[in-house]
Order: C-alpha cells, then structure tokens, then sequence
C-alpha cells in the first residue's frame, strides 16, 4: 500500500450559517495510527462524515485512498463509529455474515472471548464484547484504512489494551488509522495527533506540539481547600491533583497575590500543560469572542 | 467520615463484593477503579444504601445528606434543565428566594446558565453530566456519591466536572466517585482499585505506587504474552517478584501499568 490513503485539501462545510469545517487540510498516510482530538463540536465528527463521503464538502477536496469517497473506494475502508452500528436484534454471527457480504469477504474467525457467543443477541452481550464485534466486523476486509470514532469509551483497562492490540496490528500490515479519542492516555499511543477546536486544525503533531506553549501552574499549600476556594472564586480554571492544585494558562504573580489577599501561603511552580489542559484553553479562548 | 466496612454482597451465584472496606473522609475525593463488572457500582451503591450486604456494615449519613449521581443520565430528559434542578430541590424542601439563588449559583458553577431553558434530551453529553452533577448537589449532601460522572463525555467538560467535584470537596463534602480514566484517578486523594469485589490496592496515587510489588518492562516483542499489554507503539510486560531478563528497558508505571499489572497477576493466578 502506498499513497495517502486518507486527505482533505482546505475542506470547509457549513450548515447554514454555521461552519462545522472551516478550511481544514491534513492527511493519514499508510501505517500511521492519527489521533483526531477536540471537544464536542469541534468538528471531528463532521469531517470523518466527509472523509467517509457520507456528506459533501461546502468547498475543498476530500480523497479516500487518491480519489473521491465512491462505492468503490470505500469498500476498501472500515469503519467503526460511536454507536458501534451492529445490528442489536441480530446474534454475533448474524452481523459478522451480514457485514462480510456486504464488503465480499470471508466472515471473520471469532477470538477466544466471543466463542460460545456466536448466537447471542448483540444487544444482550456488555459493551466491550459488543466493540469487539464491531472491530471483527469492520475488520474482515483487510481494510487500507481504518477509521474508528472513540473505538473504546466506556471500555475497561485490559479490553482497552486488547483493542489498541488490533489497532496496532491493522498498522503494522500497512493501513492508515484515524482515531478520536476523549482518553488522553490513549491519545499518547497515537503516532501523531490533530487537534480540531471551533471547526478549524489549531496544531498538530506530537503531544509536545500540541500542547505548544501553554503551561499550567502547580499550587503546592497546607491548606487546599482554602487556597482552591479564593482561586475558583477568582475565576482561575481549578484543578485538584491529589492535595496540590493546577491551574490552566495561569499567571504565577496574579495567583500569588489572590493567595496574599486570601491570607494564604502556598509554594508556586509553572509546569508544562496536559492535552486537556490545552483543550481547555481554547475553550475558554473561544466562548470569550 | 463515611465508610462500607468488610463489605460482601452476592447477586444470585455471583460474589460482587468480596470483604470491601472503604473509607470516604469528609473533604477528600476517592476513586474506584477497575474493570467492567469489578463491583464498582455495586461499592458505590452500597454505600448509597441500595444494596442489601450478606455482611459488612455500612456508615453513610441519612438519605437527606446524601448525593448520588447515578451511571444513567440522572436526568429527566422531556424536562428543562431549570426545570430538573427546581424538581429534585423540591424534593429536599429548596424553595422560594433560596432555591432560585442555589439554582442560580449551581447553573453558573456548571457553565449552564445559557442553557437553563433548554430540555434536557437536547444537551450535549457533557453538559447532560455536568447538570445530573448539580441535581446530586444541589442540597449540599455531606456525601456525595458518583458512579462514573465523566464516562464518555469530552475533555473540556471532564476538567470542567472535575473542578466542581473538587469544589465540593474543599467545601468539605465527601465524595466517592468511580472512573474508567486512570489519569482522572490518579488526581484523587485516595483511590482504590477493584477487580471481581476485591480490592487488589488502595491508597494515595504515592503509596499504591511505592506498594507495587515487581517490574514493569517496555519491549517491542514480549517474552510472556500471558504477561504484557499495547502502549503505543511498544509493549510493556509485568514481572511480578521475578526479575526480568538482562538487558531489558525497566518503566516506571503509571497507574494504568499498575492496573493491568495486577489485574493480569490475579486472572494469571486464577488460570493456574
């Protein structure tokens, strides 16, 4: 496999006045895990819908594996969203055998976990056998590329590490991987990262570039709960870490001096952000305008 | 100080809570972590008073100083999100000029005062979180209970949920929470790690660190697949009392390395 196998050139799409996408370009080439982040209505999910060729694009390209998002091309292409889109009245091999015709392939070999569960109702299985279907499903094909909308929310420690297992796998034999994620470790185990907020790219590249220069300010005190009540009642965005306290995109002098008039003393320390803590900026940044 | 003490409670066949003691001090946050039926529901709700225990006692105030989130929305969709709030505080006995400045104070907490009018059904899944969070606490209980308040929902409403659960905790309620995210966890005063009702570990994020017994290696191919877990582009394996090959990249874990690590020494033990 080579080529880009997922890329959209300068994509825009409005919704009446609203810009969902606004002049968005990146790429996923073949064997790279990429993490989409960005809070709800960011536009993540709007453009995976135009990558997809599930809508159209208001202006700019869109190419799944070198061309337009056609029949053809997304036969090549699996997908697993949000809502997993099994089928719930139908038993686990029901819904592979569906999905294996529809894309012409052989229906999948269930692992360890799901024999003896071929007949059950999707429905009545727990959320992570159910995403585990949904993999198999989107999985029969050897698709070229591979793209998963929060593929494990909801999903616990070692089912996580299983399906990060699988995700690795579809990369090592070359597919190009595009994942949202809420997790922020789970965004660290990605190749490279998107950031979207207020439906444009902001940064991109590795946890490091993403996060930029933002920084957080640790707030080290023998009494948090006084020191957290004057800073939230300053408007500072709080944060309790253990007994110590963070503070986002914060400057050291304004806090000590809350602290000062608050009667409180505290040992201060600017650190470098969280992911979220960047997410969080922006945020803030755009209901501010 | 709140607590469920040598704690067991069984569902039909199944042992859900297999001699759990916890303890949930006034002004401090403690998470519960652990895997898809580890009986952190049923912990939650045990303290909450809804779980008949075969032993163990229970200390919890009485009903009217308690707040419980629970895993379900804790909402009522065809309402208003005023008119949520104004119900449940009915409940308590809020009304008048002091239900309409608690409601007014809850609603600018929680960055929903723009959305005060809108139902419930039409919410967004942060804010639809955010507003069962203010429903729990809207007759400032001395406990508060909640069951995985930031499953699902985006970044920037979880740092925002977790700011007000630390509010409520530095104005000295005591808060008992379970999570699915290890890195929220490892924020809490106390966590305590279930995996099938038992507790493999709890303490501060510092003691449960310093308690981990073994070495955790980083590796591209593992020597005991039994043994090790995907992180990014490399595997990490447990080596529990043994040490590990000469050569090999020691990591220090994080909580999730802890996790899995005793979650597999358990399942392994069982298998054997």
């Amino acid at each position: 496999m080579t080529g880009v196998q997922l890329r959209a050139r300068q994509v825009t799409r409005r919704f009446g006045a609203f810009t969902a996408v606004d002049d968005v370009s990146m790429q996923v080439q073949p064997g790279e895990v990429v993490g989409l982040l960005g809070a709800n209505g960011a536009g993540k999910t709007t453009l995976i819908r135009m990558l997809l060729g599930l809508i159209a694009a208001t202006s700019g390209r869109v190419e799944l594996l070198g061309g337009p998002p056609d029949r053809q091309r997304r036969r090549r292409l699996g997908y697993v969203p949000q809502g997993l889109g099994l089928y719930g009245d139908l038993t686990v091999r029901e819904n592979l055998s569906f999905s294996a015709h529809a894309y012409g392939a052989a229906e999948p070999v269930l692992p360890p976990a799901l024999t003896g569960r071929a007949g059950v109702l999707v429905r009545e299985l727990p959320l992570g056998a159910q995403r585990q279907v949904a993999f198999l499903a989107a999985l029969a094909h050897s698709p070229e590329v591979l793209v998963l909308d929060e593929p494990t929310s909801g999903v616990d420690v070692l089912a996580r590490a299983a399906l990060w297992d699988t995700i690795r796998a579809q990369a090592e034999r070359g597919a190009g991987v595009l994942v949202t994620t809420h997790y922020m470790q789970e965004a660290q185990q990605c190749d490279r990262l998107l950031l979207m907020s207020n439906g444009q790219l902001v940064a991109q590249g590795s946890e490091a570039d993403i996060i930029g220069s933002t920084t957080a300010v640790a707030v080290r005190t023998g009494d948090w709960a006084q020191a957290f009540a004057a800073l939230n009642a300053a408007g500072a965005p709080v944060m309790l870490e253990g007994r110590a306290i963070r503070v986002a995109n914060a400057n050291p002098a304004e806090l000590q001096q809350v602290l000062n008039t608050a009667g409180i003393q505290a040992s201060l320390q600017t650190v470098p952000a969280t992911i979220e803590e960047r997410m969080l900026v922006l945020a803030r940044a755009t209901d501010g305008s | 100080m709140f607590a469920v003490r040598s704690a067991t409670a069984r569902f039909g066949p199944m042992l859900a809570l297999d001699d759990v003691t916890v303890e949930v001090p006034g002004g401090s946050v403690v998470a519960v972590v652990g895997g898809d039926g580890a009986g952190k529901s049923t912990l939650l709700r045990a303290l909450a008073g809804e779980v008949a225990l075969e032993s163990g006692t229970i200390e919890a105030p009485p009903k009217q100083r308690l707040g419980y989130l629970p895993a379900s929305s804790g909402s009522w969709a065809a309402l208003t999100v005023t008119q949520n709030i104004d119900f449940v505080a009915g409940i308590y006995g809020l009304a008048g000029e002091e239900l309409t400045t608690r409601r007014a104070e809850l609603l600018d907490r929680a960055s929903l005062t723009p959305a005060a009018g809108r139902l419930a059904a039409q919410l967004s899944g942060g804010m639809r979180r955010k507003l069962g969070f203010t429903m729990a606490i809207v007759h400032r209980p001395a406990l508060l209970i909640l069951d995985e308040p930031s499953t699902g929902i985006d970044p920037v409403s979880r740092i925002d949920l977790w700011r007000l659960v630390s509010e409520a905790a530095a104005s000295g309620a005591a808060v008992l929470m379970s999570t699915t995210y290890l890195d929220e966890a490892e924020r809490a005063a106390h966590l305590v790690v279930l995996d099938s009702g038992k507790i493999l570990v709890q303490g501060s994020y510092d003691q449960v660190r310093a308690g981990f017994a073994g070495v955790v290696t980083q590796t591209g191919e593992p020597v005991r697949a039994e043994w090790a877990w995907r992180r990014g582009r490399v595997q990490h394996e447990y080596w529990p009392g043994a040490s590990p090959p000469p050569g090999a990249t020691v990591v220090a874990p994080d909580l999730e390395d802890i996790v899995i690590a005793l979650s597999l020494a358990r399942r392994n033990a069982v298998l054997s």
